[in-house]
C-alpha cells in the first residue's frame, strides 16, 4: 500500500453536503480511499453518543458517517447532517433553512455571532462539525497508508463566497490538516475527466449535488484548464427535493390521519429517509412507494409515479437554468459552442435533470451526450486528488496540468451613499488584485473604515458583507492629504487578503479586520484545543473505543447474516472462514490491542466480501422483477383510507 | 505605484537581464518580485515592454499560458515562504494584466491611468456621476430620449402600450448603437496614432482617447437604459 512513505502524501477531499470522500493518486490514477466499512462515501453526518453518566469523561464520543446515521433516527437531537449549508452563514441567512431542518441553534446565540448548533448538551459551530467529518477522512487515509496525513486539498462549491471558503479552511485546520488549496468542485471534476485525454475545447460542468448547484465553463488548452465563467446557487440541491417531498408527505399525513409530525424530530427523520429512498428509486423506476409506519400503529402509503414526481420537482430543477444561461453569457458563448458537458453530483442521476441539461446545452440536437462515465459521487474527490498531486509536484503525470480558476462573485467596497464600487469583477482569474486609494475627511483623522462586500447588486446592503477593515495609525494630517494605498488580493483559494500603507508618510497602516461571518484566528485556535487537544491525551483510548464499536457493528451484521437468503449460496468453506474470522474478532475485541482488532476487522471484511456481493445481487434482481413494487401497489389499492389531497395525483391502477 | 522598474533590471538569483521577461528570469527560471512592473512590461515578450495599444491577442494568450505555467502558486506549494509570496504577487499581476490587455477598451483605460489621464484619485470608490454627464453635442438628443423613456415608463406603469413610442425608442437605440460603433472605430484610429506617432501626436491621441472613453461610457449606459426599458413588459 505504501509505495513511497518518505514524501508525505497530499490527499484530495470532497467535503460534501451529503457525503464526503478522500482520494489520492495511486500511480497515475486517482482513487478513492475506502473507510473501514469498505465504503467510499462517508456520510456527512455527525452525532454525539449518549453520555454514560458513570463514565469519568464528561465529553461524549463523537461519531461520524454511517455510525452517526443511525443516531439520526434514534436520537435526532444529538445528530446533524447537511451542515455544509450552514458554513460561513449568519443567523439571518439560515432562518428559512432551519424551518426545514430539525436542528436547534444554541439558545444564547447573539446576532452577528458565528452560528452554534445544539447537539445534546453541547454546542458546535459549523466548522467544528465539518472538522469531525474531515478528521474521519484523515483517519481513513492514515489507516490506509499506515502513516500520518497532514496535508490536503479540499473542494468547495465554485459559488462559495469568502466567508464560506474561510469556514471550510478553518474546519481543515481544526481537523489538524494543512489545507494547501481550496479547489472549486466543478473545476476538480473537469480535472478528473481531463486527465485521461489531452482535450482541447470548451466544456461545461453541471454540478448538482446534495446542497449546492454550480456551473462552470472551462477552456481546455494543452493541459491548462482555464475557467472562463462560473455561476451557481449555494442553496440548491438534492436536499431541496427531499424537503419538498417531506413537506408534501407530512401535509398529507396530517390531512389523512390528523397526525402532526412537525414537532417530532424522529418522525421527520423517518419521513426524510423514506422520501430519499423514493427519490433514488425514481431515477431508475417508473414509480416508487412511500411506506411509513406512523405513531399509533397507523400506516402511510403512497405511490409516486415518475410524471407526478417530475412535475413536483420541476420548480427546483428550473432554478439551475438561470445560472447556466448567465455563465454562458458571461463567457460570451452560445450553447452550440460548448464541446462537452460533464455531469457531477448525485442529483444528476435524476432523468429529468438530464433532460434539462440536454435542452440547456443543445446536446442531443447536436448528436452529443453528457459525460457520465465517472461516478458522479466520486468525480470531485478524484479531481481533488489530481490537484493534490499537482501541488505535491510528485509525479510527471500532472506536471503539465494547471488550473486557472476564477472568483465567482464581484468584490466591492461601500462608497458614499451605500453604493458599491466594484474593484474586482466576477469571473476574474485568480489570484486577482486591485489597488484603491483612500484619504481622510476630517483634519487629524487617524482611522479610516472600509467595508468590503461581495456580490452583484448595486447597493452594499444587498450584497454579502465580507468584512470591515479599520485602517489605523494614519499620521494626523489635514483632511484629504493622507494617501492610503489599500491592496485587495484574492488568492488562489478565492480568499481575500488586504494590505495597506500610507504613501505620503511611508508608514505601514495597520489593519484590523472584523469578519462579518467568521471565526477569528484565536477562536479557531481554541476550537482546535477544545475539540482535540483535550482529547489528544486519551487519543489511543478513543481509537480503541472506536475500533471496538466498529467491531461490534460488523459482528452484529454477521450474526444476522444467516437469515439472508444469500447466505445459502455460500460454500461450506466460505461459511467456515466467516465463522472463524468472526470468532477471532470477538476475542480481539475483548483485548485492548488496537492493531489486532483492526487486523481482525479487515480479515472479517475480506471473508464476508462475497457474501456482501451476493446480497447485493439478490437485492438488485428482486428489484428488477418488480415484485416489491407490485405487492406494494396491491396493498395501496386495497386501502381506502388514503387520498391524495393535493400535488400528488390520485394513485391509479389498472 | 512603486518606483517604476526600468527595463534594465536583473534577476535576483543569477543577475541575468530581465528586459524580455520581468516576472520570470529567462535564464534561471526564478520568479521575480513584481513591484513596480506595469501591465505592458509584464507582457514584455508581446509588447517589447512598451505601452502598445495594438496587440496580437493570440500571442498575448500564449504568453499568458506560458507564464502561468511557471508563476502560478500551484508551482510553489513546496517553495520557501518568500518565493510563495512572490509567486502570488506575480500571478495576480499577470492575471490583472491579461484581463486588462486582452480587452481593447480596458487596455486603453489602463494606458490613460498609466499616463495620469485616468479617472483620478478616488475617495472610497469611483465617482459614478461622471458617467452621467452627457457630451455637449448630444445634449439635445439625450434630453429628447429621456423624455421618451419617462413616457414609456409611465405607460408601462399604467399598463398602456404606445407602439409609436416603442418604435421611436427602438430607432433611437439603433442610432445610439451606431454612435457607439463610431466611438469604437475612432478609438481604434487614435490607438494606431498612439502606437506609431511622435511625441506630439501621442499627446494628442491620449487626449482624444480620454474624451472618447468618457463618451463611450456615457453612450453605453444610455443604450443599456433604453434596452432595459424596452425589455420591461407592461404590467
Amino acid at each position: 500500500m505504501s509505495e513511497n512513505t518518505s514524501i508525505e502524501r497530499v490527499v484530495g477531499i470532497d467535503l460534501g453536503t451529503t457525503n464526503s470522500l478522500v482520494a489520492y493518486m495511486q500511480g497515475d490514477q486517482p482513487v478513492v480511499i475506502p473507510g473501514v466499512d469498505g465504503s467510499n462515501l462517508v456520510p456527512s453526518i455527525v452525532a454525539l453518543d449518549p453520555v454514560d453518566p458513570a463514565a469519568e469523561s464528561s465529553r461524549p464520543t463523537v461519531t461520524v458517517g454511517n455510525t452517526a446515521r443511525r443516531s439520526l433516527i434514534a436520537t435526532p437531537e444529538r445528530a446533524i447532517y447537511s451542515v455544509k449549508r450552514l458554513m460561513g452563514r449568519g443567523l439571518e441567512d439560515v432562518r428559512e433553512e432551519l424551518k426545514l431542518f430539525p436542528f436547534h441553534l444554541a439558545e444564547d446565540l447573539q446576532p452577528g455571532e458565528v452560528l452554534r448548533i445544539r447537539l445534546g448538551e453541547l454546542t458546535f459551530t459549523p466548522p467544528e462539525i465539518s472538522a469531525y467529518v474531515l478528521r474521519q477522512l484523515k483517519r481513513n487515509a492514515e489507516r490506509y497508508f499506515g502513516s500520518p496525513v497532514t496535508k490536503a486539498v479540499i473542494t468547495v462549491p465554485a459559488y462559495f463566497n469568502d466567508a464560506q471558503r474561510q469556514a471550510t479552511r478553518d474546519a481543515g485546520r481544526m481537523a489538524g490538516l494543512d489545507v494547501l488549496r481550496l479547489v472549486n468542485e466543478p473545476t476538480a471534476a473537469a480535472l478528473a475527466y481531463g486527465l485521461d485525454r489531452a482535450k482541447e475545447g470548451i466544456i461545461a460542468v453541471y454540478d448538482f449535488g446534495g446542497g449546492t448547484f454550480d456551473v462552470s465553463i472551462l477552456k481546455l488548452n494543452d493541459g491548462i484548464f482555464e475557467v472562463i465563467a462560473t455561476n451557481g446557487d449555494t442553496h440548491l440541491g438534492g436536499d431541496d427535493i427531499d424537503n419538498l417531498l417531506s413537506a408534501v408527505a407530512i401535509d398529507e399525513i396530517f390531512n389523512d390521519h390528523g397526525i402532526d409530525l412537525r414537532q417530532q424530530p424522529d418522525a421527520i427523520q423517518a419521513v426524510r429517509k423514506a422520501v430519499i429512498e423514493a427519490k433514488i428509486a425514481l431515477s431508475t423506476q417508473p414509480a416508487a412507494l412511500l411506506d411509513l409506519e406512523l405513531p399509533g400503529g397507523l400506516r402511510y402509503q403512497r405511490e409516486i409515479p415518475r410524471p407526478v414526481y417530475e412535475q413536483l420537482i420541476a420548480g427546483v430543477l428550473a432554478r439551475t437554468a438561470a445560472p447556466c444561461r448567465q455563465a454562458m453569457a458571461d463567457a460570451g458563448i452560445t450553447p452550440d459552442q460548448i464541446d462537452e458537458v460533464v455531469l457531477v453530483g448525485g442529483s444528476t442521476r435524476i432523468p429529468a435533470v438530464r433532460t434539462l441539461v440536454d435542452q440547456l446545452f443543445h446536446l442531443s440536437a447536436r448528436g452529443k451526450q453528457p459525460h457520465t462515465d465517472l461516478n458522479p459521487d466520486e468525480v470531485v474527490a478524484l479531481g481533488a486528488a489530481v490537484q493534490a498531486n499537482i501541488l505535491a509536484g510528485s509525479s510527471a503525470v500532472t506536471d503539465d496540468l494547471l488550473l486557472l480558476d476564477v472568483t465567482p462573485l464581484s468584490l466591492g467596497i461601500e462608497a458614499l451613499g451605500g453604493v458599491v464600487a466594484r474593484i474586482i469583477q466576477r469571473n476574474s482569474t485568480i489570484p486577482a488584485s486591485a489597488t484603491e486609494h483612500f484619504t481622510t475627511g476630517v483634519d487629524g483623522q487617524t482611522n479610516v473604515a472600509i467595508h468590503v462586500v461581495q456580490g452583484e447588486r448595486e447597493l452594499a446592503s444587498d450584497c454579502r458583507s465580507l468584512a470591515r477593515f479599520d485602517l489605523k495609525g494614519i499620521p494626523p494630517m489635514p483632511a484629504g492629504l493622507p494617501r492610503i494605498e489599500v491592496k485587495f488580493l484574492i488568492d488562489a483559494n478565492g480568499i481575500l487578503q488586504v494590505s495597506a500603507r500610507e504613501q505620503r508618510s511611508g508608514q505601514q497602516a495597520s489593519i484590523e479586520v472584523k469578519p462579518t461571518y467568521g471565526l477569528t484566528d484565536d477562536q479557531v485556535e481554541t476550537m482546535i484545543l477544545d475539540s482535540f487537544d483535550n482529547a489528544e491525551a486519551d487519543f489511543e483510548q478513543r481509537q480503541l473505543i472506536e475500533a471496538r464499536l466498529e467491531a461490534e457493528t460488523i459482528l452484529a451484521a454477521v450474526a444476522k447474516a444467516p437469515e439472508n437468503p444469500a447466505w445459502q449460496l455460500l460454500t461450506p468453506d466460505e461459511v467456515g472462514a466467516i465463522e472463524s474470522t468472526a470468532r477471532a474478532l470477538e476475542a480481539a475485541k475483548l483485548g485492548s490491542d488496537l492493531a489486532i482488532i483492526r487486523l481482525c476487522v479487515t480479515a472479517l471484511d475480506q471473508t464476508t466480501r462475497r457474501f456482501a456481493e451476493l446480497m447485493m445481487d439478490q437485492a438488485v434482481s428482486s428489484a428488477m422483477r418488480g415484485k416489491t413494487m407490485q405487492v406494494a401497489g396491491d396493498q395501496l389499492h386495497s386501502s381506502d383510507t388514503i387520498h391524495a389531497p393535493h400535488q400528488f395525483a390520485p394513485a391509479e391502477f389498472e | 505605484m512603486d518606483t517604476p522598474r526600468t527595463n534594465e533590471s536583473n534577476c535576483w538569483a543569477c543577475h541575468a537581464s530581465l528586459a524580455a521577461s520581468p516576472l520570470l528570469c529567462p535564464h534561471c527560471g526564478k520568479v521575480q518580485p513584481s513591484a513596480g512592473i506595469n501591465y505592458f512590461q509584464a507582457f514584455a515578450a508581446v509588447t517589447g515592454g512598451q505601452p502598445l495599444l495594438t496587440l496580437d491577442l493570440a500571442a498575448l494568450e500564449r504568453e499568458f499560458h506560458r507564464l502561468s505555467r511557471k508563476l502560478h502558486p500551484d508551482r510553489f506549494a513546496r517553495a520557501s515562504e518568500g518565493e510563495q509570496a512572490w509567486s502570488l504577487a506575480a500571478t495576480a499581476l499577470l492575471n490583472d494584466a491579461y484581463r486588462a490587455l486582452k480587452d481593447p477598451v480596458q487596455r486603453t483605460e489602463y494606458l490613460l491611468e498609466l499616463k495620469g489621464q485616468g479617472v483620478g484619485e478616488q475617495n472610497a470608490g469611483r465617482n459614478k456621476s461622471a458617467d452621467r454627464q452627457p457630451p455637449a453635442d448630444l445634449l439635445e438628443e439625450v434630453f429628447e430620449l429621456n423624455m421618451q423613456l419617462e413616457e414609456l415608463r409611465m405607460n408601462q406603469k399604467m399598463g398602456e402600450d404606445d407602439p409609436a413610442l416603442t418604435a421611436d425608442l427602438t430607432r433611437a437605440q439603433a442610432h445610439f448603437d451606431g454612435l457607439l460603433a463610431q466611438v469604437d472605430s475612432d478609438l481604434a484610429s487614435q490607438a494606431a496614432l498612439w502606437d506609431s506617432g511622435d511625441d506630439t501626436a501621442r499627446a494628442a491621441a491620449l487626449k482624444s482617447m480620454a474624451s472618447l472613453l468618457d463618451r463611450r461610457r456615457y453612450l453605453r449606459n444610455l443604450v443599456r437604459d433604453v434596452k432595459d426599458a424596452l425589455a420591461t413588459p407592461a404590467l
